[in-house]
């Protein structure tokens, strides 16, 4: 087997493309990923126009002055805005790709928000050449636009409990800079039973005296809930999120695993299915195996090269990464078996590839045309599709060695948790698929 | 084994699913032997030689020799184009297990005339230097019986002439060989006995004179051959 791992080594030599790819592969991949995750802009930029005149920003809502500035700034938050003093000035930035989308505040905003008779128009442009893009920045401005929504309705809220309060327990309103002393509905109450007392006993008045005496106590006492009420209908429904399943692996530290995981199944899915229908093409197998060597030690040879290659490649490329990424490197003990046991998974069904297809190029193909759907099956998340096509995925993925390569990896780079489990799964894959390999060689000669 | 026969094999079967390219059949070669095996295109050649190399395995039947004795030539170039002439066999000589690897590499440069060669990689070589190569690698262990299948097929005349100078030099020196052809021509040139495959039997087996005269031809070897062929209902 070592004589057969130093031609097969001899023949990578010679093969100075297929080596550059594998060098420059991994190399171009993570620093594509590095610059992209920790360089890109973490913010979409939008191109921002404020039309409403300065001085209409702050308005005077229940006798308090509101600046709407303040909510326009938690759109900021979300976004990189670019501002621009006009619609087409936006409109073209839209067009030329400078910006994501626009975001355009017309002039009657704050009016509008202040009359409280009609809602408030904002305009949004976007390309929506892509319905990925599209639905992003929908998504995020229909967010932001939420939150800003939100906290306007908060505001008007406290203004509405405050105005019941008022008229609740009574005290000072101011109108149109003239002061108002309101009774409030408490006083009132209290007033009119107070002058029942002084009426005489069969006072014609006392009736109707009573009847609205009762209706001051009745909305007194009501109106104490109506606090409580109005907070509710300003936030109906708070989020209180609990995760069940999965960890907390930030999204750059995951990209980092399925990063990790493309490139560990490419590089070993083609070079194990590759060298084994490459000796086959050479006519050599017949010559082999007639003694010189068995056919499960030219499958352990085969998967050793494929494996260790990508093991390799797949390191160098998480070094790589480290660069941009923060990497746990005192897990790196648990990155290497992650990889082994991932690149002996590929490589076990790359071997099944290459026995089955028995030609280079036939290998080459399927590889390829089995590694792509399958990683893009693994990476569905649960609940995006119905039940039922979602354990079909679930089980199809299963079957290979992508998805249970990524849990092993995102366990061992971002402490997910699952590694045992992931690593039984790719053991009991890499004994199916040996075994297919094996009996595949039945036909190979 | 029977007396001075260096190779049998017996009762040699093959099926491939409904198909029997081999019915039963048993061969046998002696030491210094040429024996060539002859018959029309799917008559079960090259897979008798294969079995025989241990490259295939029978249904049933058995042959004298462990596949290691035997050395192999295959119809098509089994060598690695990427690896030098050299490196091919010294390859081949680690995994057969030969003693002092680079003399055999040597030896079998010299007894090839490659030695010229030996740096190039194998796939810059023309067919005739490719085919030689094959056959070094195949005598590498120095065998006692040496399979080859269609070995001149990609030649040209000179090549072949050459080559079959080289393979009378190892009959001289003991070495019982076994080739196939579809050149009739070549048979009864080169090999002292003829074996007849058709449609997986054993059709006939000894001299070139005595198939001739199984059809009574006055004839050339070719035309008696198809006449014989023709007799026994292929």
């Amino acid at each position: 087997m070592r004589w057969l791992l130093v031609k097969d080594l001899q023949i990578l030599k010679r093969s100075p493309l297929l080596v550059g790819l594998l060098v420059v592969y991994p190399i171009v991949i993570s620093v594509l990923i590095g610059l992209a995750l920790s360089k890109g802009p973490s913010k979409p930029r939008v191109a921002f126009v404020n039309e409403v005149p300065p001085a209409a920003n702050t308005i005077q809502l229940g006798g308090e002055k509101i600046d709407t500035s303040k909510y326009g700034q938690q759109l900021f938050n979300a976004i990189d805005p670019v501002r621009v003093d006009t619609e087409e000035e936006a409109v073209q930035k839209v067009k030329s790709g400078d910006v994501l989308g626009a975001l355009v505040l017309p002039p009657d905003l704050t009016n509008k928000l202040a009359s409280g008779l009609e809602p408030a128009h904002v305009k949004v442009y976007y390309n929506a050449e892509d319905p990925v893009k599209a639905r992003f920045v929908q998504d995020t401005i229909t967010a932001q636009v939420q939150k800003a929504n939100a906290a306007v309705r908060k505001k008007l809220t406290k203004i509405a409990v405050g105005y019941l309060h008022l008229i609740n327990q009574g005290g000072q309103f101011s109108f149109f800079g003239r002061d108002f002393d309101v009774l409030g509905l408490a006083k009132a109450d209290a007033i009119l039973g107070a002058v029942l007392k002084q009426l005489p006993k069969n006072s014609p008045v006392s009736p109707e005296i009573a009847g609205v005496q009762r209706f001051a106590k009745v909305a007194h006492d009501n109106l104490d809930l109506s606090d409580n009420v109005l907070q509710t209908v300003g936030e109906p429904i708070v989020v209180d999120q609990h995760v069940l399943r999965g960890g907390k692996t930030p999204l750059d530290a995951f990209a980092v695993a399925v990063a990790a995981t493309v490139s560990l199944m490419f590089v070993t899915l083609l070079l194990a299915a590759g060298s084994l229908a490459l000796e086959r093409e050479e006519n050599a197998f017949g010559r082999l195996v007639r003694g010189l060597v068995s056919r499960t030690a030219l499958l352990a040879e085969k998967g050793f090269l494929a494996a260790g290659a990508a093991f390799v490649v797949t390191l160098v490329m998480l070094a790589g990464l480290a660069l941009f990424i923060d990497l746990a490197w005192d897990r790196f003990p648990l990155w290497m078996v992650a990889v082994a046991a991932g690149a002996f998974g590929f490589a076990a069904i790359g071997l099944a590839i290459g026995g089955l297809t028995r030609e280079v190029r036939a290998a080459s193909l399927m590889a390829f045309m089995l590694g792509l759907p399958i990683a893009f099956l693994a990476l569905i998340p649960s609940g995006s599709v119905s039940q039922t096509l979602y354990d079909v995925t679930s089980a199809i993925s299963a079957m290979f060695p992508f998805k249970p390569t990524l849990d092993a990896l995102n366990a061992a780079l971002n402490d997910a948790g699952g590694l045992g489990k992931a690593l039984l799964h790719l053991a009991l894959l890499i004994a199916a698929y040996g075994a297919l390999a094996r009996v595949s060689l039945r036909r190979f000669g | 084994m029977s007396d001075g026969a260096l190779l049998e094999a017996r009762g040699i079967s093959k099926r491939f699913g409904e198909r029997e390219a081999l019915r039963g059949v048993s061969i046998s070669a002696s030491r210094g032997e040429i024996v060539a095996i002859i018959g029309p295109n799917g008559a079960g050649k090259t897979t008798l030689l294969s079995i025989i190399a241990g490259s295939q395995q029978s249904n049933e039947g058995d042959v004298s020799r462990p596949a290691g004795e035997v050395g192999w030539v295959p119809q098509q170039a089994a060598v690695y184009g990427k690896l030098t002439v050299s490196e091919n066999l010294r390859l081949f000589a680690r995994l057969e297990g030969c003693g002092d690897v680079e003399a055999v590499v040597a030896r079998m440069l010299r007894q090839t005339g490659l030695e010229e060669r030996a740096d190039d990689q194998v796939a810059t070589l023309s067919g005739g230097n490719r085919q030689r190569v094959n056959i070094a690698i195949g005598l590498l262990a120095q065998p006692e019986v040496l399979l080859l299948d269609e070995p001149s097929a990609a030649l040209d005349p000179r090549q072949r002439e050459r080559l079959w100078e080289f393979i009378r030099a190892l009959a001289e020196a003991g070495t019982a060989v076994l080739f196939s052809t579809h050149n009739v021509a070549e048979a009864e040139r080169n090999a002292h006995r003829v074996i007849v495959l058709a449609d997986g039997e054993l059709i006939f087996q000894g001299g070139t004179r005595e198939l001739e005269a199984q059809v009574a031809s006055n004839r050339d070897f070719e035309t008696a051959f198809v006449e014989f062929l023709h007799k026994k209902g292929h």
